[in-house]
């Protein structure tokens, strides 16, 4: 039992942890976040250059590391709250490729992820899925040796910005079936792909992803057809690992932030963290942050076991990220004070990213009820 | 980063496990699964049988006749012990005045309290709480005043768990009126026979008599009794307290006592179906589930940090308030889970010798009592609200 990082883990965690300091602080961030992009495209060329798009991928494509140094960049980046397409490109959509692309997919678009030549999104969600990955209506038909596809993917994070989008699809089935779904690679800019790009209330970019009657030939499909749910579900249980990482870098910086605050701000002649009430409450946060820290490590440790232990690790990692998240946001808010309303201070952006992080891949509720279904 | 157990560590719980099913009697095992209350000879008799194992004392040195184990060796065996039912090994005289005594006591202190402690002779309980000192035990008030070679004690205890059963207690007295709280205490030695002290029971909300009041008229302690310097048994009372503090989680018990809620939920119909499969009811099991399984990961890093040498500071109250609010969480959905049955009650039931049968399914037995009972850990061992203070100051710098 180890706790510890290795001495390469340790420099890519000083690296990481340097650039976030010296380079993303938070007046740079506000201005890359409300660029049309939503980022900035050379730091996502400085990423390329330090390696941290190759995170988690096979060394043949020119990748290393993988679930802890994953969590290594990820906690990063939400100390940043950086903008980038990380989630969606390295960890999603490489992570599609790597457990289920073909030799020419993987040589085609791994190396051109590692180097920065290549965004991807992951379109999993629909109108009406909600968190259910199974829950799917997009049609994929069979059509002079490709498919033709159908339908509409929902919040799909990174596709403004993303050079293939990955969706999942039905080949076969009906719409809440396991069996049934595939996965296939959609240039962003194919014929009869159209998108309604926003921003998201945690200053990211997503779409809404329209494909009416998009034509792929065969090779486009990834993994076996009718078999992409197993797939989904592992690299979304990466996801949801990287997830938690994340939430972790956001918690830490709002438990930092808010714990400095109380120790500055003064009312009635002394500085408010002198008051029990305001102590016990930044305790509380305090424990779900080494809760969410604790869980996030284990959810880690565990992506490489059997899927039921995979997906009780993932389930219950991300009721307690969920739930420790939010409160730990809402709660450095009402510690700030009005300050703590604006726009102007970092805090209530922190919150906002929080929120989504509890939805993403499934809330608490959601996570809680997969959790009871494993462990009954 | 590896949640695996070393090799070494993986052998040593087979052993245990091994131990375990040869060695602890089915009576007691027994007990313990039906919540009943153990009696004296109860944990007496467990604490022979790992004394001839030499396993009495896992934390302790080798020279005062412990087992040197590591962190993970000792979270192995409570693990172990609590998934096969054993009785719990009270902490005042193993966890607490032991380590004192080997730490800061005299040679032949050392030499007269340690074998006797390990073996069972002595009975220990804990004097430090007061009528006017709870969460401010500084300011207890139990006067022991120099004369000749004794100290004569006045003054009251309360809350002394086991008291009843005690050989000797260890205490907290005052032994200096002026100055600041902290600088006039002083760490005694005192048998329970001596004259002028009265132990009276203290009986809880759960009917149970785990408590009492003791009260001290012109006790006379030799002052070869007192452990290290007068006055300063405060440093002696805080050492008691930061020490042995990677098992206050009760992890492994409360693994048990959850599994246990889970049977009985499986086991209980409701409108047709289980209980377990009730879509409010499966949700409060799975949360505190989690909770339970984010504080055994909290547990693990710190015993991980312990195996390297830096001992828990503020992060052990963590530990004690996730674990006491988990232990309640448990007990409350258990009682929940009885329905109706959670209602006949008769601690007379656990005395020796009681007539009374057990109404309702079998493992509606002692779950009451034990939620009731269990309403105590998050006041006792310093309140969560305590605990908080504590992480505010040496945590977070507030």
């Amino acid at each position: 039992m180890d706790f510890n990082l290795s001495e390469e883990q340790q420099l890519l965690k000083d690296s990481v942890d340097r650039f976030i300091l010296d380079d993303y602080d938070f007046e740079k961030r506000r201005k890359t976040s409300s660029t049309d992009d939503g980022f900035s495209r050379d730091n996502w060329k400085t990423f390329a250059e330090l390696g941290w798009l190759a995170v988690g991928l096979p060394e043949e494509y020119g990748g290393f590391g993988g679930p802890i140094e994953t969590m290594i960049v990820m906690e990063a980046i939400g100390r940043g709250l950086v903008t980038e397409p990380y989630l969606p490109t390295v960890v999603l959509g490489a992570g599609l490729v790597v457990e289920a692309g073909t030799e020419e997919q993987k040589t085609e678009i791994l190396g051109a992820v590692a180097e920065g030549n290549c965004m991807l999104a992951f379109g999993y969600a629909e109108p009406t899925s909600r968190f259910n990955l199974a829950d799917v209506t997009t049609k994929a038909e069979e059509q002079g040796g490709g498919y033709v596809l159908n339908g509409h993917k929902s919040v799909v994070y990174g596709a403004p910005s993303a050079d293939r989008i990955i969706v999942s699809a039905r080949t076969s089935g009906g719409v809440r079936d396991r069996d049934g779904i595939s996965l296939f690679i959609v240039d962003n800019n194919a014929k009869g792909v159209s998108r309604r790009d926003y921003p998201t209330a945690d200053g990211l970019r997503a779409s809404e992803v329209m494909l009416e009657n998009v034509e792929v030939g065969a090779d486009a499909m990834l993994g076996a057809e009718g078999a992409a749910l197993p797939v989904i579900e592992k690299v979304v249980d990466r996801g949801i690992a990287a997830l938690c990482s994340e939430a972790v870098g956001c918690m830490e910086m709002l438990k930092d932030e808010t714990n400095e605050y109380l120790k500055t701000r003064k009312q009635f002649g002394v500085p408010i963290g002198k008051f029990q009430v305001l102590q016990h409450r930044m305790v509380d946060c305090f424990i779900e942050l080494e809760q969410s820290r604790s869980m996030t490590y284990m959810v880690t440790l565990k992506l490489d076991e059997d899927e039921k232990e995979r997906r009780k690790a993932a389930s219950s990692a991300k009721a307690q990220i969920g739930k420790g998240g939010v409160f730990i946001g809402a709660q450095s808010v009402q510690m700030h004070g009005g300050m703590g309303m604006t726009d102007e201070l970092k805090i209530s952006h922190y919150y906002k990213r929080l929120m989504q992080i509890d939805t993403m891949f499934g809330n608490r509720d959601w996570h809680l009820k997969q959790f009871a279904a494993l462990t009954q | 980063m590896d949640l695996a157990f070393s090799p070494a560590e993986q052998a040593f719980r087979e052993e245990v496990r091994a131990f375990l099913d040869a060695e602890l009697p089915d009576d007691l095992r027994d007990k313990v699964r039906h919540r009943r209350e153990l009696q004296r000879e109860d944990y007496l008799r467990w604490q022979r049988i790992l004394h001839a194992r030499g396993w009495i004392a896992g934390s302790w040195p080798k020279e005062h006749g412990g087992c040197e184990w590591t962190p993970a060796q000792r979270h192995i065996f409570d693990e172990e012990s609590h998934a096969a039912d054993a009785p719990p090994l009270l902490p005042f005289g193993l966890q607490m005045v032991g380590p004192v005594i080997y730490t800061f006591g005299r040679p032949d202190q050392k030499e007269y309290f340690l074998p006797r402690l390990l073996s069972g002779e002595h009975w220990w309980c804990q004097g430090y709480s007061e009528p006017g000192s709870g969460s401010d035990l500084a300011s207890l008030q139990t006067a022991a005043v120099r004369d000749g070679d004794d100290y004569v004690i006045n003054g009251q205890k309360i809350w002394t768990s086991l008291a009843h059963h005690a050989d000797w207690i260890f205490c907290l007295v005052r032994t200096r009126k002026e100055g600041k709280h902290q600088e006039g205490i002083s760490f005694l030695l005192i048998d329970m026979k001596t004259p002028g002290i009265t132990v009276r029971p203290l009986v809880l909300m759960d009917q149970g008599h785990h408590v009492n009041e003791v009260f001290f008229e012109n006790v006379r302690v030799p002052v070869a009794n007192r452990i290290g310097e007068e006055n300063k048994g405060w440093t002696y009372a805080k050492f008691l307290l930061g020490n042995e503090r990677a098992g206050i989680a009760e992890v492994a018990w409360n693994k048990k006592l959850l599994q246990r809620l889970k049977e009985m939920a499986a086991d209980t119909p409701a409108s047709g179906d289980r209980l377990l499969d009730d879509a409010l009811f499966s949700r409060k099991v799975a949360e505190t589930e989690v909770k339970l399984t984010a504080l055994e990961y909290c547990n693990l890093r710190i015993l991980a940090a312990m195996q390297e040498g830096s001992p828990p500071g503020g992060e052990a109250s963590m530990l004690k308030l996730l674990g006491s609010e988990v232990t309640q969480a448990i007990t409350e959905l258990t009682v929940e889970a009885l329905g109706y049955y959670a209602a006949p009650y008769e601690m007379a039931d656990h005395a020796p010798g009681s007539n009374w049968s057990p109404v309702g399914p079998e493992a509606a037995e002692g779950v009451m009592g034990q939620h009731l009972f269990m309403r105590a850990i998050t006041i006792a061992g310093g309140s969560s609200e305590v605990q908080k203070n504590i992480i505010a100051k040496m945590v977070l710098g507030l």
